[in-house]
C-alpha cells in the first residue's frame, strides 16, 4: 500500500509555492522542508492560508506557481502516488453519517485492497485503540463531536499511511479530546510516522511539533523550533512571538 | 492486480455502501416511488377519459374504453417519469456527499475518479428496477395489459436501464456542480418538465408547429416511442436507434462531465 520511504527524502518538499482565490493571493511564495519521522505545526491566524496549504499538499488543490513534492513525489503530476503515501484529517469531518463507526472503517479498509479478514482485523483494532468499541455497530450521526473527530483520524490511518496532514484537528473539541489526540501524534511519531499539522493553538505547537512555521497573509514570517522562536522574539511563550512577529507583518 | 480490476472492486465497494444508504434512508426511495404512482393515478382517472377521447383512431378505439385507452398509452410515460425521478434522487445524494467532507476523504485516496460515481449510478439502477416493478404493479392493477413477448420486455427493460443510465450520470454532473444540496435538488427539474414536451402524454403532431417538431425530435421521444413498441409486441423500427444513440451519447458526455466536476467538487 505505502510507497517505501527512500532514506534522505523529506516528506515535504516546497518551493515558490503561489496560490491566490480569484485575485486574491492566498500564499505568496512558500518554502518549506519537513524531514520524514518529524512533526511540523504551522501555525497562523485564520485566513494565513493554512488550509489552501494542507489541500495542495494532499492533491485537493493545484498551485498557481512553484513546486510541491510529497514523499517524493510531484503532487501535480504524480498525485496517485502522494495518495498512496498520505492519510488526510480535513477541517470537517469526513465521515459517513449513515453508516456505523465499524462500516466506515471497514469501508477505507476496503479502498485500501486489504484482504477481508485483515480488514475486519484492522476495524476492530482502530475501533479499539480510539475508545469506539462499545459505539462501534451505531450510526456516526449519534456519535458525539469528539467521537466524530476520533473515527475521522481512524479512518485516515486505516492505510498505514507514512504521512498524515491534520488541519486543525482539535478545533472544538474539549480540553480532554485535545489531550487525547496529542497523545495520538506522538504514537504516530513514535512509528516512524510524519505528521503535518495546522493549528491556530500555541500551546499545540509547542507541545507536539519538532519545527513550527509562523504563516501570516500568505508568507512564512518565522520557522524554527518552538524554543528557536521563544529566543527570536525574546519572549517566554509562542505567543509572544505569535503577536509580535503577526503584529509586525502587519506593519509592514 | 490491475487498474481496471481495481476500478472495479472500489466501484462494487462504493455501491455497497450506497445500497447502504437506500436501506437506512428508505423514505427517501418511497417517495421518489410515489411521485410516478400519483402521476399514474391522476393522469388515469383525473384526465384519462378526456385524454382517451382525444387520441387519434389507432391509438384511441382499441378497447373502446377512453380511460382505458389512455392508460394504456400513458404507462410507458410513467415507466420513463419513475426512471427519471430515481436519477433526480441521485443528484441530491451525490450533493450531499460533496458538502459533507467525506468527498475530499475519497479524492485523497488512491482509488478510480470514478468509483465513488459509478456507486451512486449503479445503486440508482437498483432503484429504478425496484421503482418500474411497483409502477408496472400499480398500472397492471388498474387494467394495463401488454402483448409483449420475452423478448419484447427485455427490451423494454434494457430501454428503460440504457435511459437510466445516461440520465443519472447526468444527474450527478448537476448534483455536483450545483454546489449546494437545495441547488442540486432544482438543477434537475427541466427532466420532469421535459417528458411533457415529447410524445408521452399526447402524440407529438397533436401539438403546433414548432413545439411539435421540439417534441417529434427531442430524445424523450424515440425512448417513450421503443418503450411502446416493446411492450405492444411491435417492432420500434428507427426510433430504437435513436433512442440508443442518444443514449450512449448523453452517457458518454455526463460521465466525462460528472468524473471532471468530481474533481473539482468543493467542500462547504
Amino acid at each position: 500500500m505505502t510507497t517505501p520511504d527512500t532514506p534522505g527524502t523529506p516528506a515535504i518538499e516546497v518551493a515558490g509555492l503561489t496560490s491566490s482565490y480569484g485575485d486574491q493571493p492566498v500564499l505568496r511564495g512558500l518554502d518549506l522542508t519537513v524531514p520524514a519521522g518529524t512533526v511540523y505545526a504551522l501555525l497562523g491566524p485564520n485566513g494565513a492560508g493554512k488550509t489552501t496549504m494542507v489541500r495542495i499538499l494532499s492533491t485537493l488543490l493545484g498551485a498557481d506557481g512553484g513546486t510541491a513534492r510529497v514523499a517524493g513525489h510531484d503532487v501535480r503530476a504524480e498525485a496517485d502516488a502522494v495518495r498512496r503515501s498520505i492519510g488526510v484529517t480535513g477541517q470537517f469531518s469526513a465521515i459517513d453519517e449513515l453508516l456505523t463507526g465499524r462500516e466506515n472503517l471497514r469501508l477505507m479498509a476496503d479502498l485500501a485492497h486489504l484482504p477481508r479478514t485483515e480488514a475486519a482485523a484492522r476495524a476492530t483494532e482502530l475501533l479499539s485503540r480510539f475508545g469506539l468499541e462499545d459505539a462501534a455497530d451505531r450510526r456516526a450521526a449519534t456519535y458525539s463531536g469528539g467521537m466524530k473527530r476520533r473515527l475521522d483520524l481512524a479512518m485516515t490511518l486505516v492505510a498505514r499511511p507514512r504521512l498524515i496532514f491534520l488541519d486543525e484537528p482539535t478545533t472544538g473539541l474539549d480540553p480532554r479530546s485535545r489531550r487525547d489526540l496529542w497523545q495520538v501524534v506522538r504514537e504516530l511519531l513514535a512509528d516512524g510516522v510524519t505528521v503535518f499539522l495546522t493549528t491556530q493553538y500555541l500551546e499545540e505547537a509547542d507541545q507536539l511539533a519538532d519545527t513550527v512555521g509562523l504563516l501570516d497573509g500568505g508568507r512564512l514570517v518565522a520557522e524554527g523550533t518552538p524554543a528557536e522562536l521563544k529566543a527570536l522574539a525574546g519572549g517566554e511563550t509562542l505567543d509572544d512571538v505569535f503577536l509580535a512577529l503577526t503584529g509586525m507583518e502587519q506593519n509592514r | 492486480m490491475s487498474t481496471m480490476t481495481y476500478a472495479v472492486r472500489d466501484s462494487t465497494t462504493m455501491v455497497r455502501r450506497n445500497l447502504k444508504h437506500l436501506l437506512r434512508y428508505p423514505s427517501l426511495t418511497v417517495t421518489v416511488i410515489a411521485m410516478p404512482v400519483v402521476f399514474l393515478l391522476l393522469f388515469t382517472y383525473v384526465f384519462g377519459g378526456t385524454m382517451g377521447a382525444g387520441l387519434p383512431g389507432d391509438l384511441g378505439s382499441a378497447s373502446g374504453d377512453p380511460r382505458a385507452d389512455y392508460l394504456h398509452y400513458l404507462t410507458p410515460a410513467i415507466l420513463v417519469m419513475t426512471v427519471v425521478a430515481v436519477a433526480q434522487s441521485t443528484a441530491i445524494l451525490i450533493a450531499k456527499d460533496a458538502t459533507e467532507g467525506i468527498i475530499d476523504r475519497f479524492r485523497t485516496l488512491p482509488i478510480a475518479r470514478s468509483a465513488p460515481l459509478t456507486g451512486h449510478a449503479l445503486a440508482a439502477m437498483v432503484q429504478t428496477v425496484l421503482g418500474v416493478v411497483v409502477v408496472l404493479a400499480v398500472a397492471l392493477a388498474l387494467g394495463y395489459r401488454s402483448d409483449a413477448s420475452v423478448a419484447g420486455w427485455a427490451g423494454a427493460v434494457g430501454t428503460l436501464l440504457l435511459m437510466g443510465w445516461a440520465v443519472t450520470w447526468l444527474c450527478l454532473a448537476l448534483g455536483l456542480a450545483s454546489g449546494s444540496v437545495e441547488a442540486a435538488s432544482n438543477a434537475p427539474m427541466p427532466l420532469i418538465l421535459l417528458p411533457f414536451l415529447s410524445s408521452a402524454f399526447v402524440p407529438a403532431d397533436s401539438m403546433p408547429g414548432p413545439l411539435g417538431w421540439f417534441a417529434e425530435h427531442q430524445p424523450f421521444t424515440p425512448v417513450i416511442e421503443t418503450l411502446r413498441a416493446c411492450l405492444d409486441g411491435t417492432g420500434p423500427g428507427s426510433d430504437a436507434w435513436w433512442a440508443v444513440a442518444w443514449c450512449v451519447a448523453i452517457s458518454a458526455v455526463c460521465f466525462a462531465w460528472a468524473v471532471r466536476a468530481f474533481g473539482r467538487a468543493r467542500n462547504g
